[in-house]
């Protein structure tokens, strides 16, 4: 069986020559897996109090440098959803004594990447530098991080361009699918049910003062933290930290922490309707609020998603693709924010076969809260627990993973654990979390396709209370972008 | 064929390199050199194997030497069709233990297929390259023993459906396909798309499958390349132990290519269900490697690469009437072409965002870009050769890059020179480049046009 683990020296296999062939009767069993030697986090402060945690990884020539701030588009008051969005986009288009074009030029020019950005739960501007160009580059970061100047000529030309995408995204059906998802299960009141740039009339009213105002009060040397990881020495690096983010003084007072508002799962099964007039496959979404990042159920939630949606031989995909060949894959996702997430099972599904693949959706969903056989159990604990040191491997990927443990206060030893902690996931454990995550009869179901041809066979099934939306009723009305000169 | 193992030093993280001193302007060049050994198996198969204990992982590579330009007409799309049959289960691996095997084991691996070749990738933790091995090496030698008519049925349903997926329902998704129909005439293999047309794909039959494997599978038509976290001399007797018993098949003859040029201007308009109409003006140009490959990869950054660049800055951040611009080299083995793609803005039209594209074009090609424009892409593209040294497995790893530059080269070690390729260039070469590869007057021009404004 697969559950036991045969210790095969590599000596041994390499007896048989060539011409007698292998042994191909039986797979050959992985020896015990290998120990991933977690880098090791140096935990410093600058004199303004600004954490910084530094990894050293000699391995190649470059190094990554993230400044975390703790606040997020979740934290966006209501009718101003966008606010955290906009703002980090305009950092980077006017800082100290540099232009949009002069930052950018002067980026390009030492074959860096700086990026920043909110998500959810944390904003960030992320550096990624060869390291013999990291001094020239963290003066820049610095620039944008700390003294960003917010031109009134640069925020109209985003305002522009980031009407004109909201524009765009009308056309795509996996992000009409994705959207309409997130409205009907959050509504237009909580962040969640809004995308994160924010509506045409959000987008169209944020002014320089509100920008300003956000900056003020979450850019803070209290509310953020500094990683450093790459082909650098602590002691050599803490200097350059200390000279470009050491004298980072807050502007302004701290805003009080905001309270998302409570939200109702949905109490029965709805469906959602989109039209998408020719479209070629239907999107499909299915599901409702899930669980947020800091839920005791994290580890079995992993185990269980892995083995609906959440990897290859999952059973959605192995259901939807290689039995019925309805989709090119299917999948499932529990995304884990602060607050609570939704939890989504998704799939682009040919328009002919849109309400059978909607049935096996939910064989699918309603089977998996019945027991989950030994072996299936194990391939999904060991895909997540032997998988785990490629988190590990790049600066990038090691500095989300820093990001991950300071903005959801993930516990000192997290990592260290984190292989034991899955492998203790049980049987009762999946299933126990399958009946408390997955009820299929309190779904919300989006399908977003050729309604003239989908719709009957959808009503036909009975899922539920089925309602058609327009791309209106989800995004709002087409936004007005002024053009050029207006 | 090399035979022989090279060892070089890996001198990428050398502390002089670490420590020099960073001045404006390029930087003393350091030279990146990858450690490999290498070898052939009697039955023709080419091996490569790198040593990384970076993370304890290997990956597992393979490029077969084929892809969708060696179809016919009629069945195109079927070299990728064959990229999906290839996880189905072989010889001693039954249909979803392929992948079963490889999640049990912490194990990820793909595929994917272009113009010009095949390439798959197992990712496993270090203690199961005996596994992953075995895989790859009974695919290799034993696809046919378990493959179905019923199988090649199931896989042309999923492909199908990644068709409507990435192309027919994804917005502008149709024009990729027609730009490369207007490129190349019928009957040139880089005519139709790599995806493959919907009625070729439900002709495509099991006999097809049975006659491209026996054809093209053979191992002296692949490479494979292990990289990652292995002691080398263990790494080839698990190699030699695993691929020593697939069988040789026929050489591969080399294509022969018909020539290919443009005659005059090709215009096309596309509808699709989009908001906003998208121009794309496309040119011939050299194959992956040739003269003018590397200097035209410099002129996309000039033209687009960042908010400096010559019509980004013109078209989306001053006269603020493009939403979007892109320009680029698509370098391919036997014939690439040159992109350059806008969005206008709503209120703007195609016309206006064309005109300033062909005045940029038409000013580079009379006089060289600054040295600054220059030095500003070589420093990008200098670093994104580090930025390739982060990962070891999947698209684009170390282990993929290392059977690339084998493939195109015949040395997995080609970075250096590959880098070199762009150091070399003056300003001079860039403005030359655009002069020669991007005339006015024999290019192709397709818009997409939104539907409901053909219908006014």
């Amino acid at each position: 069986m697969r559950t036991a683990i045969v210790v095969i020296a590599i000596a041994a296999c390499t007896a048989l020559s060539a011409q007698q062939g292998p042994d191909r009767s039986h797979p050959p069993q992985p020896g015990p897996p290998p120990t991933l030697k977690l880098p090791a986090i140096q935990k410093r402060q600058l004199a303004n109090g600004l954490p910084v945690w530094v990894v050293e990884r000699h391995e190649v020539p470059v190094a990554q440098v993230n400044l975390i701030v703790f606040t997020g588009t979740a934290d966006d008051p209501t009718g101003k959803f966008g606010l955290a969005s906009l703002t980090t986009a305009m950092l980077e288009q006017g800082a100290g004594s540099r232009s949009a074009l002069e930052i950018a030029d002067a980026i390009d020019f030492l074959g860096a990447d700086l990026a920043a950005g909110s998500g959810f739960d944390a904003s960030a501007v992320r550096l990624h530098v060869p390291v013999a160009r990291l001094a020239d580059a963290m003066p820049i970061m610095g620039d944008v991080a700390l003294r960003p100047t917010f031109p009134p000529d640069e925020l109209e030309r985003l305002r522009k361009q980031r009407l004109t995408s909201l524009l765009q995204s009308r056309d795509d059906p996996a992000t009409i699918g994705a959207l309409t998802f997130s409205r009907v299960l959050y509504g237009t009141t909580h962040r969640f049910g809004t995308a994160a740039a924010g509506t045409a009339e959000t987008i169209a009213a944020l002014s320089a003062a509100d920008l300003r105002g956000l900056y003020d009060s979450a850019f803070r040397p209290t509310n953020a933290a500094l990683l450093i990881v790459g082909d650098v020495t602590t002691d050599k690096v803490l200097p350059l930290a200390e000279s470009t983010f050491g004298g980072w003084q807050p502007r302004g007072a701290a805003a009080p922490a905001p309270k998302l508002p409570a939200v109702q799962q949905p109490a029965r099964r709805e469906v959602y309707l989109v039209d998408k007039p020719g479209a070629a496959q239907s999107q499909i979404r299915i599901g409702w609020i899930g669980a947020p990042r800091s839920t005791p159920d994290y580890f079995p939630i992993q185990v269980l998603n892995t083995i609906l949606g959440g990897s290859f031989s999952s059973r959605l995909n192995m259901n939807l693709r290689e039995k019925h060949g309805y989709a090119y894959g299917a999948s499932s996702t529990f995304d884990l924010r602060a607050a609570a997430g939704p939890f989504v099972a998704a799939a682009g599904v040919q328009t002919d076969k849109t309400a059978d693949a909607l049935k096996e959706f939910f064989v699918e969903l309603n089977a998996i809260v019945q027991p989950v056989p030994a072996d299936e159990l194990t391939r999904a604990k060991n895909y997540i627990a032997l998988r785990f040191p490629e988190a590990f491997e790049t600066t990038g990927d090691i500095s989300r993973r820093l990001e991950d443990m300071l903005v959801y206060h993930l516990p000192e030893d997290y990592f260290a654990k984190y292989v034991q902690n899955i492998q203790a996931v049980t049987a009762a454990d999946v299933q126990r979390v399958a009946q408390k995550y997955i009820q299929p009869n309190r779904f919300v179901v989006v399908v977003v396709g050729d309604l003239k041809t989908i719709e009957p066979a959808v009503r036909a099934l009975n899922l539920g209370t089925t309602k058609v939306l327009t791309v209106n009723d989800v995004f709002g009305p087409a936004p007005a972008v002024p053009s050029a000169g207006q | 064929m090399k035979a022989a193992a090279v060892f070089l030093a890996l001198v990428l993280s050398s502390p002089a390199l670490a420590q020099s001193p960073a001045k404006s302007g390029a930087p003393a060049a350091p030279k990146i050199e990858v450690a490999y050994t290498q070898f052939t198996l009697p039955n023709g198969l080419r091996v490569i194997l790198h040593e990384d204990h970076t993370v304890p992982l290997v990956t597992v590579n393979v490029w077969y030497h084929v892809g969708s330009a060696r179809e016919r007409t009629g069945r195109t799309g079927f070299a990728h069709l064959f990229e999906h049959l290839m996880f189905m289960g072989s010889g001693h691996v039954k249909p979803g233990e392929f992948d079963s095997w490889l999640e049990s084991a912490g194990g990820d691996n793909n595929g994917s297929t272009t113009n010009d070749r095949t390439n798959y990738w197992i990712n496993v933790p270090s203690n199961a390259l005996d596994l992953a091995l075995f895989l790859e090496s009974d695919r290799m030698g034993y696809l046919l023993d378990t493959m179905t008519p019923a199988t090649v049925d199931a896989q042309r349903d999923v492909v199908k459906n990644e068709r409507r997926q990435s192309y027919e329902n994804r917005p502008y998704g149709q024009a990729s396909i027609v730009l490369t129909e207007m490129l190349y005439p019928q009957g040139h293999p880089y005519h139709w798309p790599v995806i493959g047309y919907m009625d070729d794909l439900t002709a495509a039959s099991y006999d097809d499958v049975v006659a491209f494997f026996k054809k093209y599978y053979a191992p002296s038509n692949a490479s494979l390349v292990v990289a990652g976290d292995f002691e080398t001399a263990a790494a080839r007797r698990l190699v030699e132990k695993w691929f020593g018993d697939v069988k040789a098949g026929a050489q591969v003859e080399p294509m022969t290519i018909p020539g290919v040029a443009l005659v005059g201007v090709q215009k096309k308009t596309l509808t699709d269900k989009v908001q906003l109409p998208r121009l794309t003006i496309a040119w011939l140009t050299p194959p992956s490697l040739a003269p003018g490959d590397a200097a035209l990869d410099v002129v996309g950054d000039v033209l687009a690469g960042g908010k400096n660049s010559r019509l980004y800055k013109r078209l989306v951040y001053d006269l603020q009437i493009a939403q979007s611009v892109s320009a680029g080299q698509n370098s391919q083995a036997l014939s690439s072409y040159f992109v350059v793609q806008a969005t206008p803005r709503p209120g703007h039209t195609l016309d206006e965002i064309e005109k300033i594209i062909d005045e940029e074009i038409a000013k580079l090609q009379h006089e060289p870009p600054s040295q600054h424009e220059l030095d500003r892409s070589l420093n990008q593209i200098e670093a994104s050769f580090y930025n390739r040294m982060e990962r070891v497995g999947g698209f684009g790893g170390v282990g993929d890059q290392l059977n690339s530059y084998y493939t195109t080269t015949g040395d997995p070690d080609w970075f250096n020179e590959d880098l070199g390729r762009y150091r070399a260039l003056s300003t001079s070469d860039i403005q030359a480049a655009a002069a020669q590869f991007l005339p006015a007057d024999r290019r192709v021009e397709l818009t997409v046009v939104p539907e409901s404004s053909t219908k006014k």
